[in-house]
């Protein structure tokens, strides 16, 4: 058996434990990584395969949280509220990918990292259809706590497992190749025939899709959105952190990212409160220092020398 | 006669831009690092001029000089003992990198100085009145003293050896080296100089806005938006972004109300980004 199948093995039965025994606290927990586990597989497929350091996400995620809260706010129900969201993020981001992709390096994660503080603003100055600067209420689910906690752990744990097997069949497609042509040498690509643009702005829909579908699951998961949350800037770095921990470009690396991020954050988090930035931080340098390939780039994973 | 106040308002207030700017803007060109850590070394330096002010009576425009000194060391020790490693590698690397820098940084900052806003307070001075329009006496200092550095360290970049190598880096690294510059120290001494100029800025701009490791983000922003509306490459280009930033601020503010003021700044970045993103002044092949 290779180390691959064993990480992913781990993680489902954690996940099933998780569902099955857990209380609140590690409902939660389970949650928090499913969500993570999307994130940063969807990020990959724009900032791995195609080597565009996106720092949208929080954008999409905010976009997504907005769009289904103010349609339930507006009497949609949930499911149809979640799919709205996915919808208008994957949109946005193709029609904003045929402007802003074409900015390269620096220009273009600068132009990323912009676009969610446009809206951030947009949502804060939206008055009462955005709820404005107060955020949203969303309607409470009429079931209790736990049962509320186990069906959002399985929504987030089928969203991660959509955002992996998409990313997987990515990468053995053709439209994965060009993606990896794009990464490689953007001009030779479109020298080839790669329409290098259809292909960079889909792969920013593919991801966007999920980042939207995480912010609206997460908006209902809350109860409650307000546009400093959801924009933040971190929900746009974390992922990139995940993929850089795990493996950038990999299908696995961004699930053990994911996962390592989490126990980190909570490990951090219940001892040190007051510095959980300060260690954050500190576990940033560090990794980016030591462990630049992430830990799929670590021997145990690389198979016959291929990494 | 409102309108030529805030015009007035935004020159001002332009001139300060221009100077949270320009650190950035030199190692971004020539370093080719967009450093994330400057908003909270711009942070640092208004508290140094906090402290001097509050302990040693000291006027925040004499303490530039030793957070000078100060900012010069940090930076370069950082470039040649952290980032130096990573130059190689892909922009989202260096990116992250300081990334975690600026978490660490700020996150102690909130830690030990704590979020409270704090503020240098001078001696009142009445604002000057022209032809009834008012110049407000601290703002105008400021924007004195920010046209000060942004001059003088365009002189030391255009007039001396020391300026000529780090424009012969930002050219071409390689030929710089053939021609016997060591590139590293020179990243070293840039780096170093980038954040003695956000130090600066930050004594600077102590006496007008209020203090707080919150504000870090913003002041990065700021430096991002005059880079790009000016241009890399050059500091003429930083004072151009600087007063057009500032004026499209005032007369956001104006026409369409506070609230909206950042909305537009950040439209003008994408639309430059979009169209021009050589900036004003930029030269071609500096993007």
């Amino acid at each position: 058996m290779n180390p691959r199948s064993i990480v992913f093995a781990m993680v489902l039965i954690l996940l099933a434990l998780a569902a099955a025994f857990g209380g609140n606290y590690w409902l939660r927990l389970a949650s928090t990584a499913a969500l993570y586990v999307a994130l940063a597989s969807s990020w990959n497929v724009i900032g791995g395969f195609t080597g565009y350091p996106s720092f949208a996400t929080a954008a999409f995620f905010g976009l997504g949280a907005y769009t289904s809260a103010i349609a339930q706010v507006q009497g949609w129900p949930m499911v149809a509220g979640w799919a709205l969201a996915g919808g208008v993020a994957a949109v946005g981001a193709f029609a904003l990918g045929l402007a802003l992709l074409r900015l390269k390096g620096h220009y273009f994660a600068v132009g990323s990292l912009v676009v969610a503080e446009v809206l951030r603003e947009v949502m804060a100055a939206g008055g009462t259809f955005t709820g404005g600067g107060m955020g949203l209420n969303l309607p409470l689910l009429p079931i209790s706590p736990i049962a509320q906690g186990r069906l959002f752990l399985g929504v987030f744990a089928l969203l991660a497992l959509a955002s992996v097997v998409i990313s997987w069949a990515i990468l053995r497609s053709r439209f994965g190749v060009g993606l990896r042509c794009i990464e490689q040498n953007e001009a030779a690509a479109s020298m080839l025939g790669v329409d290098t643009t259809l292909y960079k702005s889909a792969a920013l829909a593919i991801s966007a899709l999920v980042a939207g579908l995480g912010g609206a699951v997460y908006a209902n998961w809350i109860n409650y959105i307000d546009p400093g949350d959801v924009f933040s800037v971190l929900l746009s770095v974390k992922p990139i952190v995940m993929a850089l921990l795990g493996g950038v470009g990999t299908v696995t690396g961004p699930i053990i990212g994911a996962i390592g991020l989490v126990g980190l954050e909570e490990l951090v988090t219940r001892n040190f409160l007051d510095l959980t930035g300060v260690f954050f931080g500190l576990a940033v340098v560090v990794l980016v220092l030591f462990l630049p390939n992430g830990i799929s780039g670590l021997a145990l994973f690389k198979r016959g020398g291929k990494p | 006669m409102a309108l030529a106040q805030v015009l007035i308002n935004g020159l001002l207030l332009g001139g300060i831009y221009a100077c949270i700017g320009a650190g950035f803007s030199i190692v971004w060109g020539v370093v080719n690092i967009i450093n994330i850590l400057h908003g909270s070394f711009i942070v640092l330096g208004a508290y140094g001029a906090f402290f001097a002010h509050r302990y040693l009576g000291v006027h925040p425009f004499v303490a530039m000089l030793p957070l000078a000194l100060a900012g010069w060391l940090l930076g370069a020790l950082l470039q040649q003992y952290l980032i130096r490693h990573v130059m190689a590698a892909k922009v989202l690397v260096t990116l992250t990198l300081t990334f975690g820098l600026n978490l660490l940084l700020n996150n102690l900052m909130i830690y030990v100085f704590s979020a409270d806003f704090r503020k240098v307070v001078l001696p009142n001075h009445d604002p000057l009145m022209m032809v009834g329009l008012a110049l407000p006496m601290d703002r105008l200092l400021s924007m004195a003293a920010a046209a000060g550095v942004v001059l003088a360290t365009h002189l030391l970049i255009t007039r001396t050896m020391l300026g000529r190598s780090i424009v012969a880096v930002r050219m071409d690294p390689q030929a710089a080296a053939l021609m016997g510059v060591n590139v590293d120290r020179v990243f070293a001494i840039t780096f170093g100089l980038g954040t003695a100029l956000a130090l600066v800025a930050g004594a600077i701009l102590s006496p007008i806005f209020p203090i707080s490791p919150t504000a870090a983000d913003a002041y990065l922003g700021k430096a991002f938006i005059v880079c790009v509306l000016g241009g890399l490459g050059s500091l003429p280009g930083v004072l151009a972004g600087g007063v057009l930033l500032g004026l499209v601020e005032s007369l956001g503010a104006y026409f369409l109300g506070p609230d909206h003021s950042l909305t537009l700044s950040f439209v003008l970045l994408l639309a430059f980004l979009l169209l021009r993103p050589q900036g004003l002044m930029g030269k071609k092949g500096f993007e």
